[in-house]
């Protein structure tokens, strides 16, 4: 009973981490697949856009994504925590999460028919612990949001030289 | 009623202003998902029972905010923004809010 109750952390850590890495790679290959089909819809940071857009309707498109890091990671991180500087298991999953929302936003808008989304923005939430004692996050929340438009027949996204968007002379 | 987080509706013009409007939800998972959650801690990844929570309960948040704008008599809102705060264990309140306007 005691051997099982030693044993029983490391055997987790090792699941946690291989069946974490593992979905990690799976994930990274669909994004690959999943952009490159998404070069339909246009994201963009700006909010104006170029004039000569002639929109023909538009609408507020949302993408969004709870994801949450293995146990093994988890722990990694923390003790890496300890010595400062830069957590970087942590940053692919923070990559793959955006990327995951700014896909699910893209897909929304090209099922409704849109072809552009302006003035994107994400957003980074943590979600409250579910555990009693407080520790360990129940995941990070990274939501995608931008306003979606429709050009107008006879419009097109070229963009012809807008004096505003030119260097000063 | 349309929705925008831009500074005007692309391709409409602002006719008249009718002051900011909002609306929130705050939920919690039941318990059956927070389980599942708890387990797919372990191993990392998408937790879907989360993510359908959020955005669920985020479409709450924009339909009482549209509701509220209708009130007013406007039919665009416009430079909305989305606040995500963790009120309570387990529990999340989704807030969203912007500007009514009367678009042409």
């Amino acid at each position: 009973m005691e051997l099982l109750s030693v044993a029983i952390t490391p055997l987790m850590l090792l699941g946690a981490w291989i069946s974490g890495t593992v979905l990690q790679r799976r994930h990274l290959r669909t994004l690959l697949v999943l952009e490159s089909g998404s070069r339909e819809v246009l994201a963009v940071t700006i909010e104006e856009m170029p004039p000569d857009w002639r929109v023909a309707s538009c609408e507020l498109v949302m993408g969004n994504v709870v994801i949450s890091q293995d146990y093994f990671k988890r722990i990694a991180a923390t003790i890496k925590g300890m010595f400062g500087g830069n957590i970087g298991v942590y940053e692919p999953m923070l990559e793959r999460a955006r990327r995951e929302a700014l896909m699910r936003m893209k897909a929304v808008a090209h099922a409704r028919g849109y072809d552009t989304i302006i003035n994107v923005r994400l957003e980074t939430a943590t979600l409250a612990s579910m555990r009693g004692d407080g520790k360990g996050t129940a995941g990070v929340e990274i939501l995608a949001f931008g306003t979606a438009i429709r050009l107008a027949e006879g419009s097109d996204r070229r963009f012809r030289g807008d004096p505003r968007f030119l260097p000063a002379a | 009623m349309i929705i925008s987080n831009t500074q005007e509706v692309p391709g409409k013009t602002i006719v008249e202003f009718f002051g900011v409007v909002s609306g929130s939800t705050v939920r919690a998972k039941h318990i059956g998902k927070d389980i599942m959650a708890g387990l797919k801690n372990i191993v990392g990844g998408e937790l879907k029972g989360y993510t359908e929570l959020l955005s669920e309960a985020r479409g709450e948040a924009i339909r009482r905010m549209s509701y509220q704008a209708e009130e007013m008599g406007a039919n665009a809102i416009v430079n909305v923004r989305f606040a995500t705060s963790s009120v309570a264990q387990g529990a999340a309140e989704l807030f969203a809010y912007g500007t009514a306007v009367r678009v042409e």
